[in-house]
């Protein structure tokens, strides 16, 4: 008999099950990959106070925590489908059907493709996808490699690149289309990087920034950005350059690029190819939240948490009795924040269940205390926003199901 | 391609198993708990399938399962994604293949 099945062993859904059996509940989790940790075993990167967070090291830390409380973890376990059956949900995947009254969703997030003419070329891959074969997998991706999409992940991970001595000799941006949109425009980008400028990957940027707050010297700086672009760690970020086609036969041999005004708009006659035998494409990233819409939960449009995410509660709950989300899946941050969730969902399911003594409540107080503490000292923010987004979720559910709280078992 | 065996902050990689299998037809070798796509990489080779329809090269992409683009034969069970499954020992593998296009063919001579 399991109490939570748990979908993803990413740190959301490793702290809600380490926090599940803390409280006595029988916990399954399940995950499609090979080993457990989610995309947290990719991460490596240095905090502000120099100690480095390694996601390899922190990922098999929570699975012992879990393994010690009784945790059942199962990799290689592909979900399909989820369906409420009275009290409890089904929850279908290729090992047969799971069945548990409470379920965490914890499914994270999936890069936005950009599909550049040639993408399809063996040696093309997402920016993620490098840092898997480069952290996890420990294999070279290539030789000489160009990164198309500048923002906070794709320098995330060319540094992490570049730690494993791994080439990569371009940052360019894709042409603009309707399918890239800002993700093309120089200015734009510019903009979404000042925003992160405390932890802005070059001098000349952070410097810059307080100038550039400004649109107008943010125009004149974008008309003056040097044509080789800034170097970020020795690889030259290009701005005012675009890639328009992806280049080889059998696999990546080059990329054709052309100079670009403040716009986006290609310069005729600037084109110029750029050797590589690899190419990262990096369009950031969005909630991976097909399932819960599969489970029948109402979704929000909310920007500033990368697109559309399930409603939810500050304490985790969905309108479906049972169901729980935690982590990227309810918006895009980093992976301490999802941690932070992933506890407070485990809190939250331990209350459903009748679980814990009379200071659950104040327990789940704490947690959500602790998202916000941990959300002020994050070192990497993906949207500036996220504070706002997660506000204008919290509100609606408040209006919506707030005044109900006690009679949500009749929605599921 | 090679593999990053010493890694400044990661550490070396420890004295793997390796063992033995064969991706259309040819023998190459594999670190225990490593995936086809992996090992794959490490032995030089990129293109895991060709497109079904027009038959053009394609590797993996996302490398985590959602991109369904590195879909190979192992056993002979086709549609396999590289990126999520670990090479046993002796396993068959083969590249995904064109299918013909009954369909097109007609339309194409009629």
């Amino acid at each position: 008999m399991i109490d939570v099945i748990v979908i993803g062993a990413g740190p959301a859904g490793l702290a809600g099950a380490i926090t599940c059996a803390e409280y006595g509940l029988q916990v399954t989790v399940i995950d499609e990959f090979v080993r457990p940790g989610g995309r947290l075993i990719g991460q490596l990167h240095q905090e502000p106070s120099g100690e480095w967070w390694n996601g390899i090291k922190e990922s098999s830390r929570m699975h012992n925590e879990a393994q010690k409380r009784s945790v059942d973890i199962r990799c290689g376990v592909s979900v399909y489908n989820l369906e409420k059956d009275k009290d409890c949900w089904n929850v279908h995947t290729n090992i047969g059907t799971l069945i548990a009254p409470y379920v965490l969703v914890a499914t994270g997030a999936a890069e936005f493709p950009i599909p550049v003419p040639g993408w399809t070329l063996p040696g093309v891959m997402s920016i993620g996808a490098a840092q898997v074969m480069t952290n996890v997998h420990r294999v070279e991706v290539g030789k000489k490699g160009i990164i198309i999409g500048a923002n906070i992940l794709a320098f995330a991970i060319l540094n992490e690149l570049q730690i494993a001595g791994i080439n990569v000799e371009h940052i360019v941006l894709p042409e603009k289309s309707p399918l890239s949109q800002s993700a093309g425009e120089p200015e734009e980008v510019l903009k979404s990087l000042l925003n992160a400028s405390h932890l802005a990957p070059s001098p000349i940027l952070r410097f810059g920034s307080r100038f550039m707050k400004n649109k107008g010297f943010r125009k004149l700086g974008m008309k003056f950005y040097p044509k080789r672009g800034v170097k970020v760690n020795g690889t030259p970020l290009q701005l005012r350059k675009a890639a328009l086609e992806i280049l080889g036969k059998d696999q990546v041999e080059g990329v054709l690029t052309a100079e670009i005004d403040a716009s986006g708009n290609v310069i005729k006659g600037t084109e110029k190819i750029y050797e590589a035998d690899f190419v990262c494409i990096a369009g950031g990233l969005y909630p991976l939240a097909e399932l819960t819409a599969v489970a029948g939960c109402p979704f929000q449009y909310v920007p500033e948490l990368g697109g559309h995410v399930p409603l939810h509660s500050e304490k985790m709950e969905t309108p479906l009795e049972g169901l729980f989300v935690a982590g990227n899946i309810t918006g895009i941050e980093s992976g301490k924040i999802a941690m932070a969730q992933g506890t407070t969902a485990g809190i939250s399911i331990a209350k459903h269940a009748g679980k814990g003594s009379t200071d659950i409540n104040k327990k789940l107080d704490q947690a959500l205390k602790n998202v916000h503490t941990v959300r002020q000292n994050a070192a990497i923010q993906f949207n500036p926003e996220i504070a706002n987004g997660r506000r204008r979720i919290y509100e609606l559910w408040n209006d919506l199901y707030g005044k109900r709280q006690d009679s949500l078992q009749e929605i599921g | 391609m090679t593999r990053i065996i010493d890694h400044p902050v990661l550490g070396k990689l420890n004295d793997r198993k390796k063992i033995p299998f064969t991706f259309d037809g040819k023998e190459y070798e594999a670190y225990e708990n490593e995936t086809i796509a992996a090992a794959l990489l490490a032995n030089g080779v990129r293109t895991l399938r060709v497109h079904e329809e027009s038959g053009t090269p394609r590797g993996f992409y996302c490398n985590i399962g959602h991109c369904m683009e590195c879909r190979v034969n192992v056993n002979g069970q086709s549609n396999i994604r590289a990126c999520l499954t670990l090479v046993k020992e002796n396993m068959v593998v083969e590249r995904g293949k064109q299918h013909p296009n009954i369909v097109k063919r007609m339309v194409e001579n009629p």
